[in-house]
């Protein structure tokens, strides 16, 4: 019986479904970057709404987990509320919007501002998971691709990227070499928060629909693709919050009204909150 | 000053409660029951158990209640139900030569043995609207039906007893199951024929049609088409029998496709597959078609430019609940990553216009 | 046969999820140590090594027992409370014994180019586990941790050397658990 007293088991899932999954976990940290097939499950919200990351959540949760939601960086945006409720009621954890108190953290799209450390687990919500599907569709080609550690085809493409733009034009989901032998997508989140990728905290990422995890351990060597005369540029805009008055967080653009007035805010809630609430504007 | 957004919680709560409402209609019109829907939309409930791979039709028909008839929600319902059940046993293999048939057709022969069964089927009618339906005119009786028609035997074993027909062993191998293992490509035929059973029907009807206007053209006769229900068997190892759990209906369609030869195999009929939960002509039909265009690898056949005999393209889209889901969430914001792109057009641009200027002050002093 | 019956988990979810938390620490961070419990397994298999089959091992996971762990009742506690089907070194998903008589580590599936991720993980009972001994670098380590492994230490090196293949290591003592993934590299 699970918290919420129906039929099934302590977050949601069945004990031989998260074996299957945490037997996945271990050889994706095992193996940096790789990108491990596992049996994902139909979950009660829609594929591409999180349910890799839902899996990945519920089988590493224990009771005594203070869990945080992110999408785009805000607790309260509505996909991050339902899946908090989803774990309040099916595992009975308690929830938190402090990134500082949560002990695991699903998130979509962003990584925190606040430094994670030890003892935290963050859980990426992956859509597509092959760094190379955009050039290649084939799965049989990408995995063979991989296999001999041929990335030419991604540094063609970040190349015709420069001799077009000038820049390498892929802002989010921004590709990275690990530990020197696998090409990895870091989900989307913007490349502004590609350096974090190098954390104190254990970092996992669930591809529902496309069926594959993988996980950066701490400390774990992650390398933005790039080139000498190009180097890697985490890209933010150029502003301050109009809130809290930070200067190097990652910025969300509003409208304020419909004559083109517009400010910038955090989009990590959390942070923002917490420096106003420290005398911060 | 500004305050940011909030009462996602809010929102969501009365989002449900507005849902509710809708779904319960005008409050005066009596609500449907799981059983008048059962009962009077057999047809979606077969569909959702199909899609949804899951046997239940009471289930099936609260889904397409809870789903106000959205049946892609309905197999998606079932679909997040079915995680929650546990695995106890893995029945024998449902023997559908021993199907009781209320319906049984073939195309390419005129009369079988047993004969053309129509049953309960559309397709005759005239698709006049039919006024007394919405009068609520029960119908007279039908003509008696045999009340337990004996198994037919199989159009297939007329061509097959000649050797024209390519034949299919039965293997001992488990054939692997989509929903315990990923789906690993390439894939082998009974892993696709699983794929495909529980593929969007209307996705499968367009690949099938495509095959018929020469995206992939594999001529399929229909060798024989059956709708009844076939015993499910469990094997208790403990006891040494197997046991009969129940009867689920199936409908089963085997296609019969001309087949040039190749370097291993003489020339010859191939076939194609379909089977499905319940009353389901149009998907078992589709499924057959597609099935044998999936077969163009082994066959030495090619289909290139054919997107139905595309093993990837269409193994990695059939699944209506994982398109469903990737299609909609386009819906969830986007906000974070489109600054990044918003960010870098606006650089991009400045940069071109700073160019233009550059080459335009340029192109003056060059004239002056 | 009751001695079988007994000894797994009380509460599965619950116990299985603190167990399972705390070898994916282990594995993510090699080199340190954690306490496992909720299972009490006949001798000679460890408390932890026995949360470790609990928590990672079911129908679907052939398991290599060897040496002494080749046991009657070892395998009578196993079958019932994991179901995991008895298998030769090399189709096994999971392997346990000591070091010895898990030598060598070419008999285990260490993955294939394709697919890395399908090689074996060995529990390798332990008789001291200490944050001492070799130097470990690599995925998971700030700079380096010290770790009390299995001697000898060549076929590790090789194991590692094999990355992104090989198999992968977790290490048991008592109620303790370390683990060492092929990513490591050893001093």
């Amino acid at each position: 019986m699970s918290a919420d007293g129906l039929p099934w088991g302590f977050a949601y899932l069945d004990e031989g479904t998260k074996r299957m999954i945490r037997r996945a976990l271990l050889k994706a940290l095992a193996v940096p970057g790789l990108q491990v097939p596992f049996a994902s499950r139909e979950m009660p919200m829609p594929y591409g709404w999180g349910t890799g990351g839902v899996q990945v959540t519920a089988s590493v949760l224990t009771p005594d987990d203070v869990l945080k939601v992110i999408d785009q960086g805000a607790d309260d945006t509505t996909n991050a509320v339902s899946i908090r409720r989803f774990f309040a009621r099916t595992a009975g954890v308690a929830t938190t919007t402090r990134t500082a108190e949560a002990t695991v953290i699903q998130t979509r799209h962003r990584i925190p501002e606040t430094p994670l450390r030890e003892g935290q687990i963050l859980v990426f919500q992956v859509p597509i998971p092959e760094p190379l599907r955009f050039l290649e569709p084939r799965e049989t080609e990408t995995r063979r691709m991989h296999a001999l550690a041929e990335y030419g085809l991604m540094h063609v493409k970040l190349y015709e990227d420069i001799a077009r733009h000038g820049h390498i034009a892929t802002t989010y989901a921004y590709p990275v070499l690990v530990e020197g032998r696998y090409v990895m997508d870091p989900s989307p989140i913007p490349k502004f928060d590609n350096p974090k990728l190098c954390s104190e905290a254990i970092l996992l990422f669930g591809a529902g629909r496309e069926a594959r995890i993988h996980a950066l351990p701490p400390h774990t060597r992650v390398e933005s693709l790039a080139f000498e005369d190009h180097p890697f540029e985490p890209a933010r805009a150029a502003g301050i919050c109009a809130l809290c008055g930070a200067a190097d967080s990652y910025l969300d653009e509003v409208l304020t009204d419909d004559r083109g007035g517009r400010i910038f805010v955090c989009s990590d809630t959390d942070f923002c909150e917490t420096r106003r609430a420290g005398g911060a504007s | 000053m500004y305050v940011a957004v909030k009462g996602g919680e809010a929102a969501i709560d009365a989002a449900h409660a507005w849902l509710a409402e809708e779904r319960r209609g005008d409050p005066a019109v009596p609500a449907p029951t799981v059983a008048q829907l059962r009962e009077g939309m057999a047809l979606a409930v077969d569909r959702v158990m199909a899609e949804g791979s899951l046997y239940d039709p009471d289930l099936a028909a609260l889904a397409i209640l809870q789903a106000r008839g959205d049946l892609v929600e309905a197999i998606f319902l079932l679909r997040a139900f079915r995680t929650t059940l546990p695995r106890l046993a893995a029945s024998r293999p449902v023997d559908t030569g021993a199907m009781r048939a209320d319906r049984r057709v073939s195309a390419i022969f005129k009369d079988v043995p047993g004969g053309q069964v129509l049953g309960p089927t559309f397709d005759y009618t005239h698709r006049l609207l039919d006024f007394a339906l919405a009068a609520g005119v029960d119908p007279p009786p039908a003509p008696g039906a045999p009340a337990d028609p004996a198994p037919l035997p199989r159009v297939a074993e007329a061509l097959g007893a000649e050797g024209l027909l390519q034949p299919e062993p039965p293997g001992d191998a488990t054939p692997p199951d989509l929903t315990r293992e990923p789906l690993e490509l390439p894939a082998p035929r009974a892993l696709r024929l699983q794929v495909l059973a529980r593929g969007d029907e209307g996705f499968l009807l367009g690949l099938a049609y495509s095959t018929q206007r020469g995206y992939g053209r594999t001529h399929a006769f229909v060798g024989e088409l059956r709708t009844g229900a076939v015993s499910v068997e469990v094997e208790i190892p403990e006891l040494g029998l197997a046991i009969e759990l129940g009867e689920v209906v199936l409908t089963e369609c085997e296609t019969v496709n001309q087949f040039a030869g190749s370097r291993t195999e003489p020339p010859q009929f191939t076939r194609g597959y379909g089977l499905s939960f319940g009353r389901a002509e149009r998907r078992a039909l589709a499924m057959a078609l597609v099935d044998r265009a999936l077969r163009a690898r082994e066959l030495g056949e090619d289909l290139s430019g054919a997107p139905a005999g595309d093993e990837e393209f269409v193994l990695g889209h059939c699944d209506n609940v994982q398109a469903t889901g990737f299609l909609e969430h386009i819906k969830l914001p986007h906000y974070v990553d489109f600054q990044a792109e918003l960010e870098l057009v606006r650089r991009l641009r400045r940069e071109a216009e700073a160019a233009r200027a550059a080459g335009e002050s340029a192109g003056r002093e060059a004239a002056e | 046969m009751s001695a079988a019956l007994s000894g797994g988990f009380a509460d599965p979810a619950i116990e299985g999820a603190h167990a399972f938390r705390a070898a994916l620490e282990a594995m993510a961070r090699p080199g340190t140590i954690r306490r496992v419990a909720g299972a009490a397994p006949p001798a000679p298999l460890s408390p932890a090594a026995g949360v470790l089959l609990l928590v990672l091992c079911d129908g679907t996971t052939p398991l290599h027992l060897a040496g002494a762990w080749d046991d009657g009742a070892v395998r009578d506690w196993v079958r019932f409370h994991t179901g995991a089907p008895p298998a030769p070194a090399g189709e096994a998903a999971f392997a346990l014994g000591d070091w010895p008589s898990l030598l060598p580590l070419e008999r285990f599936r260490a993955g294939t180019a394709e697919y890395p991720d399908r090689s074996a993980t060995l529990i390798v009972e332990m008789g001291r586990l200490a944050p001492e001994g070799a130097r470990l670098t690599g995925p998971g380590i700030r700079e380096a941790a010290h770790l009390s492994l299995p001697e000898p230490l060549g076929p590790l090196r090789e194991n590692a050397a094999r990355y992104p293949l090989g198999v992968d290591l977790f290490l048991t003592c008592g109620a303790h658990l370390a683990a060492l993934p092929r990513s490591t590299r050893i001093g």
